[in-house]
């Protein structure tokens, strides 16, 4: 029986794909799991694999145009089949939606095994038959008391007919969170991402965050800017360099440490406005704003608070390198819960950066430049650099933004503060 | 409290009624010298005298009209059919003359009317005695339709459905008549026409059943509960006007639901009561409902053959343990 192949889900925010590459040709036999072309998503290249066992019998996007999810770009058959009929659907496929309930798989995903019979046919972008292909059987009494409860039906498993997730594996699972809910930060949908924990948005968060929308749009930014003296972290940068030239740390790397130590300090900046509730993020993931060929990216390094500088500078050096060439998986590019935007290399001395949602705020770092300065009622010369923070001001306040940015300045003004 | 059968529950509603109204009269085959075919009617003619209880010749389509040209006339008939497979016979008089004459003349002539007979499945009387009928009459609008469980609600209903001002198809259980159960003897008790009766309260799953699937659905209950299974069992007792906010009340509460008849499963009274709870508390279900119909065959006459066709507890049971995922 023909397959319909169509335009996967690549990336959280895609909407439609262009085909890079077709791995394979009209004719060639392929087979489930196999890569079958790479797709150019609004983030990177990503490959997507054949989900049918056959011969690759039509290719409907050529290379270099695009089509919208779920569209149908190719069919998968066996060599003599009649294929006229999937053919004549292709129009009517075009609908973005069922793809979209599919595609959550990121497409790295090892497929299930080929079963004996001939493999269920995707229709319409869901593998019927297929138990993996994303579609939840649930009563609808579950699924209301899942949505009441915050559960996620992909974490549980149905004891009813055919897997069906019923009330007492919603009572199940609600027994057990409870059980080991004492550490108060729950693990984040992405393995790697930082746990968080939420706590009840009050009436007052709430109302400022209503009256702040509706002032200026919904992520109501407000900017702090504050000059800091990079003296001593330049010197400390030239020190790790004398004493091992392979390691090579650069202020930014710096900069992001900092940025750790100090969110550990000021946990209501390392957070974000979830509506009904404030999320505060158990580790500092700094997302660092990567400028690519036509456009940007801000690759993640997960955890910043925890790692050493030379492991977070070759991690940016990695992902940067990966971001400019369009192979950063979604996961190493989403879930930030704080980002720094570094134009300094290009001359700026200050600017205001726009804040990723749901993310509370970015640090906008300018350009280090010796600047006369006050010391002790002398005029001296330093290096300084001016940085802005922007901040969402439904989940940070003026003086929660200004006492972050005291003690960034001070750990990056005495970096030796980071291993004190 | 007096136990009585329903048999006499049935008697005294229609006594006390002819003695209460006298625009009450009883009217069928066999009602007055024989006192009826199934005794509901005993002694009413020596009481009342043969112009208020009637013989009729076998003519149901006849008297019928009769029934309804005397209610248009002011008075209040019961018209008793033997059973409810001969009104059949007087289909036209009852859909198109008692349920249609309020709303195509205007308003001008109210029909209070009761069809009263027995209906449902009989012991060995076969295909065309054996059957039943509630989902024909509950598909129209301007009739009534009744079905009582236990002898309380036998009387108490059959008062309400002679005191409406609007023809009332009143179908009682033939393996019923016999059924005993206390019975209140104040002359004013009555059960009111639409509204539900919880039978028996529980928390896990409902059972709705009427008419000779109550004393079923409660013997299964009975049995469910020893299995540690907490049924809840509604009985409608009025088939239109349905009462649905007391079943999908219960169904909220449960989650569940499983509903019995007598009937064939096609277009039944049931397939209808799934679609209001499936619209009414989708939110609220965690299993598909559940129904145990008759079988969609004509009643067999054989003896093992009709029990197979029938409903049963274990049949119940089995569908309770269905749905509330215990096998």
């Amino acid at each position: 029986m023909a397959s319909k192949v169509i335009m996967p889900k690549l990336s959280p925010t895609m909407e439609e794909g262009q085909i890079a590459r077709w791995l394979k040709k009209e004719g060639d036999k392929v087979s489930m799991g196999e890569p079958l072309a790479e797709i150019d998503t609004d983030k990177a290249t990503m490959e997507m694999q054949a989900l049918a066992n056959g011969v690759l019998r039509k290719i409907l996007i050529n290379e270099g145009e695009s089509a919208p999810l779920g569209q149908l770009i190719a069919v998968i058959g066996e060599p003599n089949e009649d294929i006229a009929s999937v053919l004549a659907e292709a129009p009517a496929l075009a609908s973005p939606k069922p793809a979209a309930e599919a595609a959550p798989k990121p497409a790295q995903e090892p497929p299930p095994p080929p079963p004996a019979a001939p493999p269920a046919a995707p229709t319409n972008g869901r593998q019927a038959g297929s138990t993996d292909s994303g579609r939840i059987i649930v009563s609808p009494l579950a699924a209301r008391m899942a949505a009441d409860s915050g559960l996620d039906l992909r974490s549980i498993q149905g004891s009813g007919p055919n897997g069906r997730i019923i009330k007492r594996d919603i009572e199940a699972a609600m027994t057990q969170p409870k059980a080991a809910a004492a550490p108060s930060f729950q693990p984040a949908a992405v393995a790697t991402a930082s746990a968080y924990r939420d706590e009840p948005a009050t009436q007052i968060r709430q109302t400022i965050a209503k009256r702040l929308v509706a002032s200026i749009g919904p992520v109501p930014h407000f900017f702090l800017t504050v000059d800091i003296e990079m003296d001593r972290a330049a010197e400390m940068r030239e020190s790790i360099k004398a004493l091992d030239p392979e390691l090579k740390i650069s202020i930014n790397d710096i900069i992001i440490k900092c940025t750790a130590a100090a969110l550990m300090q000021h946990q209501q900046v390392n957070a974000s406005f979830q509506e009904k509730v404030i999320r505060y993020y158990e580790h500092a993931d700094i997302g660092v704003a990567v400028a690519i060929e036509d456009g940007l990216i801000t690759p993640v390094i997960r955890a910043a608070d925890q790692k050493s500088l030379s492991q977070i500078a070759a991690e940016v050096r990695e992902l940067a390198e990966r971001a400019r060439n369009k192979k950063l998986k979604p996961e190493e590019y989403t879930g930030a819960t704080f980002s720094i935007s570094n134009l300094g290399m290009f001359g700026i001395d200050e600017f205001t950066a726009v804040i990723n949602p749901p993310e509370g705020a970015i640090l906008a770092i300018g350009a280090m430049t010796p600047k006369p300065v006050v010391r002790d009622n002398q005029v001296v010369v330093k290096q300084m650099m001016r940085v802005t923070m922007s901040c969402d001001h439904r989940v940070i306040d003026g003086a929660t933004g200004a006492k972050f940015l005291q003690t960034f300045k001070k750990i990056l003004e005495n970096p030796l503060y980071l291993v004190v | 409290m007096p136990t009585i059968t329903i048999r006499e529950a049935l008697n005294q509603a229609i006594r006390e009624e002819l003695a209460r109204d006298e625009r009450v009269f009883i009217m069928g085959e066999e009602v007055a010298e024989y006192d009826g075919a199934y005794k509901v009617t005993r002694g009413l003619l020596h009481e009342f005298g043969p112009k208020r209880v009637i013989d009729t010749p076998i003519t149901e389509l006849g008297f019928a009209g009769l029934g309804v040209g005397a209610a248009m006339a002011g008075l209040r008939p019961i018209v008793e059919f033997m059973t409810f497979n001969f009104s059949i016979l007087a289909t036209d008089q009852i859909i198109n003359s008692a349920a249609k004459m309020l709303y195509m003349s205007g308003g001008q002539f109210n029909i209070p009317i009761v069809f009263r007979g027995p209906g449902g499945s009989a012991f060995q009387v076969s295909s065309q005695h054996s059957q039943a009928l509630e989902s024909w009459y509950a598909y129209f609008p301007g009739l009534k339709v009744v079905m009582p469980s236990t002898a309380a609600d036998a009387k108490g209903l059959l008062k309400s459905a002679i005191r409406d001002d609007d023809p009332v198809v009143f179908i009682e259980q033939e393996r019923m008549y016999g059924n005993k159960g206390e019975v209140p003897d104040d002359p004013d008790f009555t059960v009111p026409l639409g509204v539900a009766d919880i039978k028996r309260e529980g928390t896990d799953v409902t059972i709705v059943a009427r008419s000779l699937m109550v004393p079923v659905a409660l013997k299964a209950a009975e049995q469910l509960q020893e299995q540690n299974v907490s049924c809840e069992v509604i009985d409608p007792r009025t088939i239109r006007p349905l009462d649905i906010d007391t079943i999908v009340e219960s169904v909220k509460k449960t989650n569940r639901v499983v509903l019995a008849e007598e009937s064939h499963p096609i277009c039944s009274v049931n397939a209808e009561i799934s679609h209001e709870i499936m619209e009414r508390a989708f939110d609220y279900l965690d299993a598909p409902v559940k129904r145990v119909s008759g079988a969609d065959v004509p009643m067999p006459y054989a003896k093992n053959l009709e029990q197979l066709a029938v409903p049963d507890v274990e049949r119940i049971i089995a569908a309770v343990r269905e749905v509330a995922y215990l096998d």
